[in-house]
């Protein structure tokens, strides 16, 4: 925890020294639901506050991989995983690991925006009651401050208190990610953020995730090619559980390794 | 006839056929009100309420059955709700999906189909004679606990299934626990669904009759009870006492009294009702 806190003191303009350790490494990744193996061998690293996107067509994998990181995919049922995912350089699939814990670093923004149906203040403090949270003045502060990062909070300040389903799909899911951005990770995952929104609440959403990548490292799948190439730092490709190729985004979209990469970015299958 | 001229012919047939099925339970159920509202409506005033039973049809009242189903029915709601709905929190949220959870969920569907006369002897044999609670109101509420509970279960199990799963997801993602999530979102959200079970279930615990003769409601009981372990009456058990007399002011008394127990039971149905439409439109 001290570790993360002083990364998020340094001057956010100062480049990542390139020998700076990784936030989040995968090793060998295998993933099974019962016979099928939905993802095959992965082995990934990722460097702290950059944006990375993981592209690939439907039923790729790429949603699956994300929610390793939080262990979503421990609800489902035969779910079953091979292979060693580290961040911070702890091992999150050790016995030991709490989930609880685990979920304050790595916060997750879904597909749909689902906030509870309770007030928007409500969402946003429910991260902090949980913790075990009860100083009214410091919920206070950290909601106002979450909305304030999500870019909500002048629009909401004066309906703290209104149910968050009078929000508009855009605001509902800045509304989501303030109620992530609240319980104050390092890591924040988005699976497919923006694929239920307009094209003005998207570009919202867009210039959020760049501002917020200088305090937290981001992983966003995405089914627009557009968007990875323009918000990501690194994107990753996958196809049909495997890891086809992670490199600089730019050098994906503009000169990639492997044929079906280019195949799959131009548009000619997918 | 062209065969469109036919189809629509048949069309409209079938449209009357379904609204005269309809109107038959309808029409049955308001020649009843009719009938009970003709002989029992002049007997209803205060008095009849708050008095006691007497041998004279027009000194009696259904003050001590009255209380009876009171009593009943608050120490049922009291027993049956807590067990009923974290059974069925537990079948919803932790039970695994295998054999095990496969076979209790078709018992609990069976209990709910088993007539409440074995509910009745159940609770003789359980409550009133190994327990040793007697014939009391404490008893018959156990008894009819049991009766409900399947019901409740099943309501409670439906009105979680609705809440949206990405309400689970959110609240883990935050880090909540397993019981946090239960119990900061899932019973919130699916409070008015749990409700109208309860409610419903109750309202149809206020009519049952023959568990609770089973179990010994006595039909004249001289005071209301004043605890749990007193004897008591209840109303349906009154009814039945006053029809069963052959003077007409006992006839006249049963309808009377019939009237306060459709009361009631259409009040706690319009509750409801009220709490679904609610919680309806709050999950969207």
């Amino acid at each position: 925890m001290s570790e993360i806190k002083t990364e998020k003191m340094e001057d956010p303009k100062i480049e990542t020294p390139i020998a700076e350790k990784y936030k989040l490494q995968t090793k060998n990744v295998n993933v099974f639901y019962g016979d099928f193996q939905a993802i095959k061998d992965v082995s990934m690293n990722i460097k702290p506050k950059t944006i990375t996107a993981f592209i690939g067509p439907s039923g790729c994998g790429k949603s699956t991989f994300l929610r390793l990181f939080n262990r979503m995919n421990d609800y489902i049922e035969d779910f079953k995983m091979e292979g060693k995912i580290k961040i911070d350089d702890k091992n999150i699939y050790k016995d030991k690991i709490q989930l609880e814990q685990l979920r304050k670093e790595v916060g997750m923004v879904f597909q749909k925006p689902n906030p509870f149906p309770k007030s928007i203040f409500e969402n946003v403090a429910y991260g902090l009651k949980i913790q075990g949270i009860k100083d009214k003045k410091l919920i206070a502060e950290r909601v106002e401050k979450a909305l304030i990062q999500a870019d909500l909070w002048n629009e909401a300040k004066d309906n703290l208190n209104k149910s968050a389903l009078t929000l508009s799909g855009g605001q509902q899911q800045r509304l989501c990610i303030a109620r992530t951005l609240a319980v104050e990770p390092s890591i924040i995952l988005m699976d497919e953020p923006t694929s239920a929104l307009d094209p003005i609440s998207t570009a919202k959403i867009e210039e959020l995730i760049h501002q917020l990548k200088k305090d937290y490292t981001i992983i966003i799948v995405t089914h627009n090619m557009q968007q990875a190439a323009r918000i990501s730092d690194y994107t990753a490709f996958f196809y049909m559980g495997e890891l086809i190729e992670f490199d600089k985004t730019k050098k994906i979209f503009t000169n990639p390794e492997k044929k079906r990469t280019e195949n799959y970015i131009t548009g000619r299958f997918g | 006839m062209t065969s469109i001229q036919k189809n629509r012919l048949k069309d409209q047939l079938f449209k009357f056929w379904g609204i005269a099925c309809t109107l038959i339970g309808l029409v049955m159920l308001v020649i009843f009100i009719g009938g009970i509202l003709v002989d029992g409506l002049s007997r209803i005033d205060w008095a009849f309420i708050t008095d006691l039973p007497s041998r004279k049809p027009e000194k009696s009242g259904i003050w001590t059955p009255l209380m009876g189903s009171v009593w009943v029915l608050v120490l049922t709601a009291i027993i049956s709700f807590p067990i009923s709905v974290a059974a069925g929190v537990y079948l919803e949220e932790y039970a695994k999906k295998n054999r095990l959870s496969a076979l209790l969920e078709i018992n609990i569907s069976n209990l709910a189909g088993v007539p409440s006369i074995i509910y009745g002897l159940l609770g003789l044999e359980v409550f009133v004679r190994i327990m040793n609670l007697g014939a009391s109101v404490l008893a018959g509420a156990l008894t009819l606990s049991l009766l409900i509970l399947p019901i409740i279960i099943v309501a409670t199990r439906e009105a979680i299934k609705a809440v949206p799963n990405s309400i689970r997801d959110a609240s883990y993602a935050l880090g909540a626990s397993k019981w946090q999530t239960i119990w900061n979102q899932i019973l919130p959200a699916s409070s008015g669904g749990i409700l109208t079970g309860v409610i419903l279930a109750l309202s149809r615990a206020v009519g049952e009759t023959a568990p609770l003769i089973v179990v010994g409601a006595l039909a004249y009981v001289p005071f209301a009870p004043q605890g749990p372990l007193d004897q008591f009456s209840v109303l349906p058990i009154q009814i039945f006492n006053w029809i069963s007399r052959p003077q007409q002011g006992f006839i006249d008394n049963a309808a009377a009294a019939i009237i306060i127990l459709l009361l009631i039971t259409f009040i706690m149905n319009g509750i409801a009702v009220y709490f679904r439409n609610k919680w309806q439109k709050k999950l969207q």
